[in-house]
């Protein structure tokens, strides 16, 4: 069992389908941390790969788990950006606000992808198609401004052409 | 010995002492917000900040360690500019609605700028936060108005162990609340208040009843009924400048009458009363559990002359009993130790019953529609406001009680009634609810309904008083978090005789991290008690939630002491002698444990959800 969940990645690779398997495994997880609140970002990471993202509910069972008080498991939560409460979508969109994609005019994209899909930096559209996230600089400065749909880096991206883009993932 | 130098005098400090602790035992005052005496050392707000010589940065002196040869100014244009601007930086963020704030007048905010003359604010920006969080019967949190100083963080997480705020989310967005979706009224709070106690603004403070008893006291229809807690007559005084521990029972029972209340009563009468039903309660358990064990016999529970209805019906023999005066306490357990509910008494509070005996036997005996009947609690709690809005608190369709008073709040409708509290003259509370013995009064504090409750029940199992120095049981009285006794019963009644020899075992606590602790021991099945006394507060109602926010560090102590003044100073200080109580017995309720009191004086608990 140690094993299986130390292999466990980010992106939900392994992780079972029911919802109760998956708490079963979280508690397995959290055992194996020995319950410990020093070990609490550690659990986070992998309650985060079982489910995909860490809402309520699933931070309340650590929470119980782990006899820490939920505020206090909330907290760590949303400090890191890292974590994230919502389901990610099956594309994730990174619009790079580094300098060199800032100043040539990475914010109109950014503006134009909003607008295009109707949700904020950090939320997901309602059909679960994309979620919509900021990258300072993911070293394609020559390309600017760059787009990074899951691991295809577009460059020199026109504002105005995006459905374009989007539409090559499905 | 640790020697260095502040601002050019040569000073001692103990090894360990911070610089901001040596500088104020030397004289010297170095400004701070945050801090909070020996309790709270994060450092976060930077208003402490003194110049160290040979450190390139000013150093935050509440969590600076003093050490040999240390070179320190406190008030240097430096460190002076750093405050003003710290400062500023504050109140960019901060509402400037001082002069319609609760705390107007009382904050140590505004007072800080004070101090630190702040003549500018040279900051507009972006505010970060202005939601208000008025989900919760106890307590409002303004995040607009809230510094940052995570006192409340402390005071919630390591005092109570409770943990209902923990700062949120980071840097201009950090917020300190429950986090995500939930709410102080549908997070695990227990409403117990100390957090609207330190907080140093308006960002934690109690729900306002001001409104509605004011409303009520100016509609001619309602006939307005006033209690008050045994906590609130030794703080109310440091409301108006009197010292702290100043008794001033005779003077409040005058400005509540002044404020128009039609009956004004003693939340003491009650508490003799609970003393009553919560004694037999304890010996009913007791005998309950004997006679599962066939320690006791038929015949014998014939002559031990309790109450018909109890002897009938015995208890579930549930030990050890704890009590159920503090409703703090009381939706800790159901939260945390939901499974032990049995152990906690089911005598309401005391201001309950009163509530409920205002609108039956009261409103009956007075020849009053207790429809019309308004019952206001003055109390030194938060968490009493949550108590009288839970569903069990009521009879035939009305609420026992229908509004509490914090003891601030009551110190702010005498000031706005324009009452010259401190040369009011004394009055007596009112007949049939008023009269209380010494035993009630200590309710206050940690240790009281203990004392209060063996000098009832010591007498009623061996016919002598209890056997200590003016009635205190030494062991108990204090502050310490976790206290335990035991007596030893000996030369028993007759009728009580299979308890000779039994050393009755007791522990009181006050704080719910001490309390959390003796459950712990009741869990794993190692406590050895038969009673526990648990207040929710540190150090019990004295400071409760509810109570003025004192800067004497001592405040506990003396309020204390003014508690067992006012006991020593009755005729009576047993509630068994209390002849309100029996009249009460023998006109309406009939006996401790009936019908009428469990209809009445008892109530129900739920498990609650844990974290």
């Amino acid at each position: 069992m140690m094993e299986m969940s130390m292999e466990l990645r980010c992106d939900q690779a392994g992780a079972p389908e029911s919802e109760q398997d998956r708490y079963a495994l979280l508690r397995q997880v959290i055992s194996q941390y020995e319950a410990k609140e020093s070990n609490l970002i550690q659990i986070l990471h992998m309650g985060q790969a079982i489910f995909g993202c860490l809402p309520e509910d699933v931070q309340r069972f650590i929470g119980q788990e782990m006899d820490l008080p939920l505020p206090r498991v909330a907290g760590v939560v949303s400090f890191y950006s890292y974590f994230s409460t919502q389901p990610k979508g099956r594309h994730t969109i990174q619009v790079c606000l580094g300098t060199a994609c800032y100043v040539r005019g990475g914010k109109k994209v950014m503006e134009a992808l909003r607008d295009h899909l109707g949700i904020d930096v950090g939320e997901t559209t309602a059909d679960r198609r994309f979620s919509l996230e900021v990258k300072r600089c993911i070293g394609a400065c020559g390309l600017a401004p760059a787009v990074a749909i899951d691991d295809v880096v577009y460059k020199r991206v026109d504002p105005n052409r995006l459905a374009d883009i989007l539409g090559r993932h499905a | 010995m640790v020697h260095l130098t502040i601002n050019d005098t040569p000073v001692t400090a103990h090894p360990g002492e911070t610089i901001l602790e040596a500088a104020s035992r030397n004289g010297i005052l170095i400004p701070t917000l945050c801090h909070m005496e020996g309790r709270h050392k994060v450092g976060a707000c930077r208003i402490c900040v003194v110049e160290v010589q040979g450190m390139k940065n000013l150093m935050a002196s509440c969590v600076t360690p003093a050490t040999d040869g240390m070179v320190v100014r406190t008030s240097t244009p430096r460190v002076r500019k750093a405050r003003k601007i710290l400062y500023e930086l504050m109140l960019s963020d901060h509402p400037a609605d001082c002069l319609h704030c609760d705390r107007n007048g009382r904050c140590e905010f505004q007072r800080l700028g004070e101090t630190l003359q702040i003549r500018e604010s040279r900051f507009e920006g972006r505010r970060s936060r202005d939601f208000v969080d008025d989900s919760s019967p106890s307590i409002v949190r303004d995040t607009a108005k809230c510094i940052l100083c995570r006192r409340c963080v402390t005071v919630c997480s390591e005092i109570q162990g409770v943990g209902a705020l923990s700062p949120q989310n980071r840097g201009f967005a950090t917020e300190i609340g429950p986090g995500g979706s939930l709410r102080l009224g549908t997070a695990v709070c227990t409403n117990c208040g100390q957090c609207t106690v330190v907080c140093p603004v308006n960002a934690l403070h109690e729900a306002d009843s001001t409104e509605a008893v004011w409303k009520a006291l100016s509609d001619p229809r309602k006939v307005v009924v006033v209690q008050t807690a045994p906590a609130v007559r030794v703080a109310l005084g440091e409301e108006f400048d009197l010292p702290t521990g100043t008794l001033v029972t005779g003077k409040m029972v005058t400005a509540l009458r002044q404020l128009g209340f039609d009956q004004v009563f003693d939340t003491n009468f009650t508490a003799d009363l609970t003393i009553l039903e919560e004694g037999y309660e304890l010996l009913g358990r007791i005998v309950s559990l004997l006679r599962s064990k066939g320690l006791v016999d038929d015949r014998q529970l014939e002559t031990l002359g309790l109450p018909t209805h109890m002897a009938a019906h015995l208890p579930d023999p549930v030990l050890p009993m704890i009590t159920s005066c503090s409703p703090g306490w009381i939706k800790y357990v159901e939260h945390f130790h939901g499974t032990r509910l049995g152990h906690l008494s089911t005598c309401k509070s005391p201001h309950m019953m009163l509530g409920a005996l205002a609108k039956s036997w009261f409103a009956g005996k007075a020849g009053i529609d207790p429809k019309s009947l308004f019952v206001v609690s003055v109390m030194p709690c938060t968490a009493k406001k949550y108590e009288i809005t839970r569903p069990e608190m009521e009879q035939e369709g009305l609420r026992d009680v229908d509004a509490v008073l914090t003891t601030r709040e009551l110190a702010r409708m005498i000031r706005e009634a324009g009452i010259d509290f401190a040369r009011l003259p004394d009055s007596a509370f009112d007949s049939p609810m008023g009269l209380s013995t010494g035993a009630a009064d200590v309710f206050g504090v940690t240790g009281g309904v203990m004392e209060a409750a063996l000098r009832t029940v010591y007498e009623v199992i061996t016919g002598r008083t209890l056997p200590f120095a003016s009635l205190h049981v030494a062991p108990i009285v204090g502050l310490e978090q976790v206290k335990t006794a035991s007596i030893v019963l000996e030369n028993v009644l007759p009728q009580w005789s299979f308890l000779e020899g039994l050393e009755v075992r007791i522990a009181v606590t006050s704080g719910l991290d001490g309390a959390s602790r003796l459950m712990d021991g009741i869990a794993d099945g190692t406590s050895p008690y038969h009673f526990i006394e648990v207040m929710g507060c540190p150090g019990g109602c004295i400071s409760g939630g509810g109570q003025p926010r004192s800067p004497d560090p001592d405040f506990r102590q003396k309020r204390l002491e003014a508690m067992y003044r006012e006991d020593e100073g009755k005729p009576l200080r047993k509630s068994h002698d209390n002849p309100d109580i029996q009249a009460l017995y023998a006109e309406w309720l009939g006996e401790p444990g009936g019908h009428r009191s469990h209809h009445y004086l008892h109530t129900t608990y739920t498990t609650r959800v844990r974290r």
